[in-house]
């Protein structure tokens, strides 16, 4: 097997405000490979978003090691991490985060635009990303008149167009109803089966975290067992 | 910058009240900027478009223009003989000797002001071709007849082509109309040198208006009478000698350009409130480019390029809305010459162009904070939001 993606030895974060120390993660030791689905759950303040920005370098560690890709995180400067998660990283928000002044083909062009595809290359990514989720016929539609569960699938469009390394979800179920949820999860499953696509969800939904081949759970930021 | 226009356009849209507020806001600012930027241009202009070339006018030494300079008549004839003097058709010196007086008399809105009236003979029409007679005919020698321009005469029902006009100690008939393509001269009411000097009772000139052969011979011909003692004269360039008077807009400019970096201080204002307050309320998309992978500096670009596309919605606006102004005439007092300057506001396509870069640094100065904050706004911090 080929090393992992993503090494954690002894990962930890801590959060100061103002005079006050709050720990939120303690000697996490986690290997991501790749083809992996792997779902982080846990109650709320457990650890599970901390982490995942950890892995996508919007956050840093207070102590362990961070290996991602065999590069050093850390080291890196602002613009460096940018351009990194611009090429590696497809980020789903629980709340979709899409641009609400674009159409669905807008929002999920944005990453090809730090990419020197030209127009008619752009085009083609992004309706073969709309294939993938199903929405190819909603491209020109704007936010506003999708549903909540079409637009996570565009939020999933945009996070996989530009073929990153992985996906990291932080719970994209969160505001969606329970089909919608099954629409969604079952993309990410499929992304993750037919694809090999590498996939990192944090979920306190044990129905969405059933999706996942390998589970953790998260307690208190202590990593406490894993299912398979 | 890579973050498309589109969602600019789209985000000034979706927040189409305070973008149309803010956008009038820069456009009033701008229309006073274009406006009182024309009243200058145009006041300005009277005097700069007012002369020609080779061409003195010769006062009283000490005096700072026409009306308040005198010198007996013997001396024009000293003058007018100086070599160097251009001569016309007829072998006579191109110089004419000129008297000007300040009337004081009801305007149509009811006030009364002063207006130059000019003592002068037909043949000095050569030496102002950009004067032409549009109406009626010119004044005859020896008698009580004027001349107006078009704009006094519309500012002075007294001088309407056809009307009686008591001046001085005579009734005068207004046989002719001019105009002078917007030059000081449009200010001004003529008549017979003699009728003019005899009713003023002043047997003098107060001026001469002279051409030189070239260049080198009005040098000539000014030195030669600042040297000579006895005549007490000073000859200058006609160009010059108007542009001296333009100083009549000093006041204005100062006062103009004033007024417009204080409006323009408040439109700043008024882009920047507006610009902070789209950030604060697009935090999760900020967040959301961040995360896609553009840098803080795009985001940077993109909301400056928003505050400059309000600016320069707004320096359109306001210059259509200063548009109606151009051309309308109105006169301000002149504190040379003590009498009303007559001048058309006048915007021109430069004049426009500097609006809408006024418009358009607004939009920079006031967008430029909100838009680093955007930049600057910490992407976990933004997340956790």
């Amino acid at each position: 097997m080929a090393g992992p993606l993503i090494e954690m030895k002894g990962l930890s974060k801590t959060f100061r405000r103002d005079s006050v120390e709050i720990p939120v993660l303690h000697d996490i030791n986690l290997n991501v490979y790749e083809g992996d689905f792997i779902s982080l759950m846990g109650p709320s303040g457990s650890g599970k978003s901390t982490l995942l920005n950890i892995v996508a370098g919007i956050d840093r560690p207070t102590g362990g090691e961070l290996r991602v890709l065999d590069g050093d995180l850390l080291s890196m400067s602002e613009d460096q991490l940018a351009s990194w998660r611009n090429h590696h990283v497809g980020f789903v928000f629980q709340h979709f985060n899409l641009i609400p002044v674009l159409s669905a083909a807008g929002n999920v062009e944005l990453p090809l635009l730090l990419t020197p595809l030209n127009r008619k290359e752009r085009r083609e990514h992004v309706m073969t990303a709309l294939k993938l989720v199903g929405l190819t016929d909603r491209a020109d539609h704007y936010p506003r008149q999708l549903s909540g569960g079409q637009e996570q699938r565009v939020a999933i469009a945009r996070a996989i167009v530009t073929d990153p390394t992985f996906v990291l979800a932080d719970e994209p179920t969160g505001d969606l109803d329970a089909d919608s949820a099954t629409e969604v999860m079952e993309v990410l499953q499929g992304l993750n089966r037919q694809f090999h696509k590498t996939v990192l969800l944090v979920t306190h939904d044990p129905r969405a975290a059933s999706y996942a081949r390998i589970r953790h759970y998260l307690d208190k930021g202590i990593l406490v067992e894993r299912d398979s | 910058m890579k973050i498309p226009l589109r969602y600019n356009l789209g985000s000034l849209l979706a927040r189409r009240t305070g973008t149309a507020m803010t956008v009038v806001g820069i456009g009033l600012t701008v229309a006073i900027f274009v406006i009182m930027t024309a009243l200058v241009w145009g006041l300005e202009s009277t005097f700069v478009e007012t002369g020609h070339d080779n061409q003195l006018i010769v006062i009283r030494q000490g005096s700072l223009n026409e009306t308040n300079s005198y010198f007996g008549r013997d001396l024009f004839q000293v003058v007018r003989f100086l070599p160097g003097v251009s001569r016309g058709e007829n072998r006579e010196p191109l110089a004419f000797g000129e008297i000007v007086v300040n009337v004081n008399h009801t305007r149509i809105d009811g006030e009364n002001s002063n207006f130059i009236l000019r003592g002068t003979v037909e043949p000095a029409l050569a030496l102002r071709p950009e004067v032409r007679l549009v109406e009626g005919r010119m004044f005859r020698g020896g008698l009580r007849e004027l001349v107006a321009s078009r704009a006094m005469s519309a500012r002075f029902p007294d001088l309407a082509l056809g009307s009686t006009v008591h001046l001085g100690r005579s009734d005068w008939n207004v046989v002719g109309i001019f105009e002078s393509g917007g030059s000081a001269y449009d200010s001004e009411a003529w008549g017979d040198y003699g009728a003019v000097a005899q009713d003023w009772d002043r047997p003098v000139y107060s001026s001469i208006i002279l051409r030189a052969e070239s260049d080198a011979a009005a040098a000539q011909i000014r030195t030669r009478i600042a040297d000579d003692q006895r005549i007490n004269l000073q000859a200058i360039p006609q160009k010059q000698y108007f542009s001296d008077l333009a100083s009549a807009s000093t006041g204005i400019k100062l006062l103009g350009n004033f007024i417009a970096v204080i409006m323009g201080i408040g439109a700043c204002f008024a882009a920047m409130n507006m610009m902070y307050g789209s950030v604060m309320s697009r935090t999760r998309e900020i967040a959301t480019l961040r995360a896609i992978g553009f840098r803080g500096r795009s985001i940077l670009a993109s909301f400056l390029l928003e505050s400059m596309i309000v600016g320069c919605l707004g320096g359109i606006l306001g210059c259509l809305l200063a548009l109606p102004m151009h051309g309308i005439s109105a006169a301000t007092a002149n504190f040379e010459t003590f009498s009303e300057v007559l001048f058309h506001f006048k915007i021109t396509p430069g004049i426009l162009l500097r609006g809408i870069l006024f418009a358009v640094t607004v939009g920079i100065l006031g967008g430029y904070l909100p838009a680093r904050r955007a930049a600057r706004l910490r992407l976990i911090d933004l997340l956790r939001e």
